[in-house]
């Protein structure tokens, strides 16, 4: 078969293949990267105005998220937290589950994100001018609002390099969840590759797919980055 | 609007009570910065709080709204009282909300918020808090800005202004809230010289119509001309208080002689 054919979205083809896995991937990675921003932003709150007790419970969290493979993580929580909820359903005479690989990966993904978020995001918060804070303090707003309508736009233009990188981390994580038979883009490839033995046509078509991913991605987040910077005058400016 | 007389000094055809502070005293750590001072000023005062870096001026003034928290004594705004623990921080978050919404701060650092523009800036606080219609908060926000000279500006990002021009909108930015009192902590401290005049013309424009404020400021010459109070910090005390002119015309305290010296 020529590489067109190889490729093409119609069996005996394993374009459609591909693309079904892309979209497990995309899918995987916008749920991780929503539930890591979720817990990130929670998380950096608590490290800075939360308790002593708090902050020690997140530092244990970020730290130990951080430290161990992310693979390990993943047959960790995967395999280890699945039999968890079994053996609590066995013991009160419940049926087995199947937790869902959509879930299940979209879970593991986004607490490895969410404790790599906290990080950036504090940083974020931490760099916003304390005045501005004061500011909408002194005239009384409430601290939700606060949050919501000063600090957390205020530290986006900080956070979005940081927070671009986690989602294009994201995005080839996803990979990672072959090991638990998800079948995302990569285990996709692998199966055409190694089916077909054009080993070399399906792993170019799919580093070409993560390229293509990576590279909208960067303009999605340019423009973004742009326009939470809307109110600083350009560096290039003669700024600073 | 009701004010307690308190019982202090009450004069035929007393002003409304604005401001009462009792007291007042504050520590950062073993470091006592205000050691119980006792301010009061009503409807129409201008009251200047002066005194040398690490008086303890403007830890006094961010104690009238909390955004320092006092380690003790009373904070009256417009006759109510600041519900405190014993330890002086402040026991309802909604009372402190609510009684800042009534205090217009202006800060050294202008503090304008980056990521809006000047007319989002002015109308942000009435408009989400204090829950006044959009098209009246900006009706009200452009004739402030119109009266601050920066009609012109109403779409412009606050780091393209000037200091001076920040400063005003900052100052319209606090009068858009239609506060009891204005509070200023040295609002012209950070500005180049050739800025100060404008500030200072805003403020006494507010002054002179009689508007309820008390300045932190380094100006003596403008506190002079602007205050109906003057009050002299040294070392976390009133040193001495007077009338503008008698203080500054006839001062009693060695400190406060050395003082006026020092900063003429």
């Amino acid at each position: 078969m020529s590489t067109l054919e190889l490729l093409a979205l119609q069996p005996p083809g394993w374009g459609g293949n591909l693309l079904r896995g892309l979209a497990n991937s995309i899918q995987i990675a916008v749920g991780a990267y929503g539930l890591g921003l979720a817990i990130g932003t929670a998380g950096a709150y608590g490290k800075i105005y939360g308790g002593p007790v708090l902050r020690d419970l997140l530092e244990v969290y970020t730290t130990v998220v951080r430290a161990v493979p992310e693979l390990i993580l993943i047959l960790i929580l995967y395999f280890g937290l699945t039999d968890l909820v079994n053996q609590i359903l066995v013991e009160m005479g419940r049926d087995r589950i199947q937790i869902s690989g959509v879930i299940a990966g979209i879970a593991v993904l986004g607490v490895v994100q969410g404790a790599y978020s906290t990080e950036v995001l504090r940083g974020a918060i931490l760099a916003v001018p304390h005045g501005q804070i004061e500011a909408a303090r002194a005239m009384g707003m409430p601290a939700g609002m606060l949050a919501r309508r000063i600090t957390l736009p205020l530290m986006l233009g900080n956070a979005i390099p940081g927070l671009a990188n986690l989602w294009l981390i994201a995005t080839k994580d996803t990979a990672l969840l072959a090991v638990v038979g998800f079948s995302e883009l990569t285990l996709e490839t692998r199966q055409a590759a190694g089916t077909t033995k054009a080993y070399f046509t399906f792993f170019m078509a799919a580093g070409a797919i993560y390229l293509a991913i990576t590279l909208l991605s960067q303009w999605g987040f340019a423009r973004a980055e742009r326009w939470a910077r809307r109110g600083e005058p350009a560096v290039a400016a003669g700024a600073r | 609007m009701t004010g307690t007389t308190n019982g202090v000094q009450a004069q035929p055809a007393e002003r409304p009570e604005a401001i009462a502070v009792r007291d007042l005293r504050k520590s950062f750590g073993s470091h006592e910065v205000l050691k119980g001072v006792s301010m009061r000023a009503c409807e129409g005062d201008v009251v200047a709080i002066i005194g040398g870096s690490g008086s303890g001026k403007s830890t006094m003034l961010r104690c009238i709204n909390f955004l320092e928290t006092p380690s003790g004594g009373e904070i009256t705004i417009g006759g109510e009282r600041v519900e405190m623990r014993p330890d002086g921080s402040p026991a309802s978050r909604r009372q402190i909300e609510r009684l800042r919404q009534s205090l217009g701060m202006v800060f050294q650092s202008f503090n304008l918020w980056t990521h809006k523009t000047v007319l989002e800036n002015l109308i942000e606080v009435p408009v989400h808090v204090l829950k006044v219609p959009r098209a009246e908060a900006e009706a009200r926000a452009r004739k402030l800005l119109d009266r601050v000279g920066l009609a012109e500006k109403e779409g412009a990002y606050p780091a393209f202004l000037s200091g001076g021009q920040q400063q005003r909108a900052a100052i319209a930015r606090a009068l858009c809230m239609e506060p009891r009192a204005m509070l200023f902590d040295e609002p012209t401290s950070a500005l180049d010289p050739e800025l100060v005049g404008e500030v200072l013309a805003v403020i006494r424009a507010l002054a002179d119509e009689g508007r309820t404020m008390i300045l932190v400021t380094h100006e003596m010459k403008f506190a002079r001309e602007v205050a109906s109070h003057v009050i002299y910090l040294f070392n976390g005390q009133i040193e001495e208080e007077g009338p503008p002119e008698r203080l500054f015309g006839a001062p009693r305290s060695e400190r406060l002689k050395q003082f006026l010296k020092s900063v003429a």
